[in-house]
């Protein structure tokens, strides 16, 4: 049977009105019916522009040059309008807040039908229909800040499949969901392309979680430009990825460690289908070779927390008799699932919340009693949006800002910022306004205008949140420089791969409590912490058992040294 | 916590039941009938029954309290202020004088006076109520579906129930911002000068300012992808259909109205009732 194409870009290309140069060039891509595609690139690839250009956002909202053709269904987009658009193809972007429209999640899925006029009771019958397949349907009268990230997303789902689109496309469905709501997201996307036989596009930077499910094709983009097309086990083997700063499934990354020569043969495309019987004995030989690094000397305590707990209200009790040690100089991630107590337990370190029971002690020094303010001149709090943090127009007054309001004399205020600019590379900005400066840019303002009270400690909060991996080593490895020169380094994450490769140790919080606190290698290879904590076992931990490994928690801990030593050493 | 002014409660009871179309027409009818008529007689008896509404809503005195509070004020200052600066409009309307005591030659208390001003103070105290069952006991989203169904554009009317949406995420937003603000040594407490909380305030306002501006072009873009505006109409899943007890309030509220019309225009002859002749 002849292959009806739904989605073909001729000789596209698109430039903002508000921008010098155009975002895409020359796109020629076909995509055909009941095709799953999977569209990667870093971030200002040009990845975003095309979702957008799908769904009629270009040049309906979003005004600009279109040249070439664009054809959907058919039809050619730019004589088309954004409502035909929305009927062919549903969105899922990738905010789970912003789109949720209406006041309960019945609202919210209805949203589509309100807009075209369906009977109420039609409505009511195709709402809780719909609600049913995302396992909604019991929640339909729930408010979205009853609904943990994932049961929101799940919604949005719902909210563009009423309508009957041809085309789904997902705009980073993985960006605010922590790994293991992030695989049933996959799954869920997974069952609605079976059972639908819908068209399915995905747009995400986070490959390895992606190819946990089958994808037909994996469109690469790059400043603009498509730069591979082709199936997952031939993109595995073709070795382009890691140029592009788009990361690679770390199993992957593994088995080049080895000096392993990937081919489409592999089938490398997917954890599930890696043949491992012709490398096995090649990773063996590795991981036997890898000698154990040195343990680190035991540093003196800087912060201890004794029997903590915490509760907004007699009912809801947050914190549950959380106790840990956190060491001089250490690289530390709490990890957990939303809502498990993480940032609950940053606010009361920070005097934000009060504590209820328990005691923290800065250096054997209890904090009782200690106002914000006072803790905050050793203890610094960066919160995970930095347009949230940022409140002057200037870098300089922003990274200023505390230590005028705290009476520091002009001449110091100076001095103090010209050295958190220098730490933070930002020094030749210092009289750039901030809105000059890219995300992770402002990142690092913030990030600065906490050094400059000189903190001991400094917490953040999903310090690389929504950042492709290009901007996540960027800003990781500036954090570690900052830790290297002595300041302890406390994240709230759920990002894996920062756990694995940054912090030797991991504290897990879940239900307010502590359920583990190791190394990041065995939190990340022990099943009964990962399942309970909404974490995934590393893809690393598989390959080693996969390949018969005898301590495969070994095995990623030789993986995580060599990397350190070899890149970034 | 801030965010709980605004909270809407699901209830269930016959007010709450009640579709948000025939509330709002009872509330606009017996608003318009207490606003017409001067009759105390009429006002009280309209209270009784927007205060039985009240009771039979279960609402609690925790929802309203601040509410109530300013009411009073309100309703305190107005009282003393109609005295203030015309002591004598009862006088005027009634075409009689009854003096009780006076302050001096100016500030003379009437009979006359203290009618017209409790009357004019009832009529408040029973419009009130209403408002105010009203709105806690309508679905936000379905106050905007009824707003539409008597004639408002549902782009305007929509706009009203997404501000009720994302009230709780920003005054959220702003309690964040406060507390990372104050570990910089943002002052926001009493100990500062009211000058330099105000600074401090803005401060804090430029960041939700601006994260308020992107969410709003998210939003935006989310309802375009999903076909708002599409049409010059659109349904309402929250809408109720129309029940029995739908048309007996809408028509007690009509009664009223028209009683309120009856009274001032065939019995008192105008809209005040005259106890004095």
């Amino acid at each position: 049977m002849e292959k009806k194409p739904v989605i073909q870009f001729e000789n596209f290309g698109f430039q903002y009105f508000s921008q010098a140069a155009p975002t895409l060039y020359d796109i020629n891509l076909t995509i055909y019916e009941g095709e799953k595609v999977l569209i990667v690139g870093p971030s200002g690839s040009g990845k975003s522009t095309i979702g957008n250009c799908l769904n009629g956002l270009i040049p309906f909202a979003y005004k600009g040059e279109i040249t070439g053709s664009l054809k959907i269904d058919g039809v050619e987009t730019k004589t088309s309008n954004i409502f035909e658009l929305s009927q062919k193809v549903g969105t899922v972007l990738q905010d789970t807040d912003g789109q949720f429209i209406g006041l309960t999640v019945g609202e919210d899925i209805a949203f589509a039908l309100e807009n075209d006029c369906t009977e109420v009771e039609q409505m009511r019958e195709t709402v809780q229909k719909v609600a049913d397949i995302v396992d909604m349907g019991q929640l339909l009268k729930s408010s979205p800040f009853e609904l943990s990230g994932g049961q929101k997303q799940r919604v949005s789902f719902a909210g563009v499949m009423v309508n009957d689109a041809k085309i789904l496309l997902f705009d980073e469905p993985l960006a605010n969901l922590d790994p293991a709501t992030g695989k049933t997201a996959i799954d869920l996307i997974d069952k609605v392309w079976r059972e639908t036989n819908r068209t399915v596009v995905i747009i995400e930077h986070r490959l390895e979680d992606v190819l946990y499910r089958d994808v037909d094709r994996i469109v690469v983009v790059s400043q603009g430009r498509i730069v591979a097309d082709m199936s997952p086990d031939e993109l595995m083997a073709a070795n382009i990825l890691p140029g592009l700063g788009i990361r690679e499934p770390l199993y992957v990354t593994a088995m080049k460690y080895a000096g392993i020569e990937v081919t489409p043969e592999m089938k490398a495309g997917r954890m599930d289908t890696l043949d491992v019987e012709k490398i096995k004995d090649v990773l063996i030989k590795w991981n036997t070779e890898q000698t154990k690094k040195k343990e680190k000397e035991e540093r003196p305590v800087i912060l201890e927390a004794e029997h903590l707990s915490f509760r907004y209200n007699k009912n809801r009790r947050i914190l549950k008799d959380v106790s840990f040690t956190i060491r001089e100089g250490e690289m530390v991630s709490i990890v957990g699932t939303n809502g498990a107590g993480k940032s609950t337990l940053a606010k009361v370190i920070c005097g934000f919340a009060p504590e209820e029971e328990g005691d923290i002690k800065f250096k054997g020094k209890s904090l009782k009693g200690q106002t914000i303010k006072e803790r905050a001149s050793y203890i610094s709090y960066v919160m995970q949006n930095p347009n949230q943090m940022i409140c002057k127009p200037m870098i300089y007054d922003e990274v200023a800002l505390g230590l005028r309001l705290n009476g520091v004399p002009e001449k110091e205020v100076e001095e103090r910022v010209d050295k958190a600019l220098k730490i933070c590379g930002l020094n030749k900005f210092k009289k750039w306004p901030v809105s000059a400066l890219s995300f992770g840019q402002k990142k690092r303002v913030t990030i600065a205008s906490m050094l400059v009270m000189n903190p001991q400690i400094l917490i953040l909060d999903e310090p690389t949140a929504g950042q492709d991996y290009h901007h996540y080593t960027e800003i990781m490895e500036f954090l570690k420089s900052l830790n290297d020169q002595g300041v302890t380094i406390v994240m709230i994450t759920h990002d894996m791969h920062l756990m694995l490769e940054y912090t030797p140790h991991a504290i897990v919080i879940h239900g307010g409590e502590k359920i583990g606190d190791a190394t990041a290698v065995e939190i990340l290879t022990n099943e009964e912490i990962a399942t309970k904590a909404s974490l995934k076992i590393t893809s690393l931990y598989e390959l080693a058992i996969k390949a018969g490994i005898e301590n495969p928690t070994g095995f990623v801990q030789n993986f995580i040294d060599y990397e350190r030593g070899h890149h970034h050493a | 916590m801030k965010d709980k002014i605004f909270d809407y409660v699901e209830k269930d009871n016959v007010i709450y039941n009640l579709s948000g179309l025939s509330k709002l027409i009872c509330f606009i009818c017996m608003t318009s009938a207490v606003m017409y008529s001067y009759d105390i007689r009429f006002v009280v008896c309209v209270m009784i029954i927007s205060l039985g509404f009240f009771k039979l809503a279960e609402i609690k005195f925790s929802q309203i309290k601040m509410m109530l509070i300013y009411v009073v004020i309100f309703l305190g200052m107005n009282f003393a202020l109609t005295f203030l600066f015309n002591p004598t409009y009862g006088t005027e309307i009634y075409g009689t004088t009854h003096e009780l005591f006076r302050f001096n030659s100016h500030f003379i208390v009437t009979a006359e006076q203290m009618v017209y001003q409790i009357t004019k103070t009832s009529k408040y105290a029973s419009v009130v109520p209403l408002g105010m069952i009203f709105l806690l006991t309508t679905n936000p989203s379905e106050f905007a579906s009824s707003l539409n169904r008597v004639g408002i554009s549902y782009k305007g009317t929509y706009a009203v129930s997404l501000t009720l949406r994302y009230f709780p995420d920003t005054a959220r937003d702003y309690n964040d911002i406060a507390l990372a603000q104050q570990s910089r040594g943002l002052d926001l407490s009493k100990k500062e000068k009211l000058g330099t909380r105000i600074k401090n305030i803005i401060n804090i306002c430029v960041p939700l300012i601006f994260g308020t501006l992107d969410r709003i072009e998210m939003i935006t873009n989310a309802m375009d992808l999903r076909g708002f505006g599409k049409h010059k109409k659109r349904t309402w899943y929250v809408a109720k259909p129309l029940k029995k007890n739908d048309y007996i309030a809408i028509a007690f509220s009509v009664a009223i109205l028209v009683a309120a019309l009856v009274l001032g225009m065939a019995v008192n002859g105008s809209r005040f009732w005259n106890p004095f002749v």
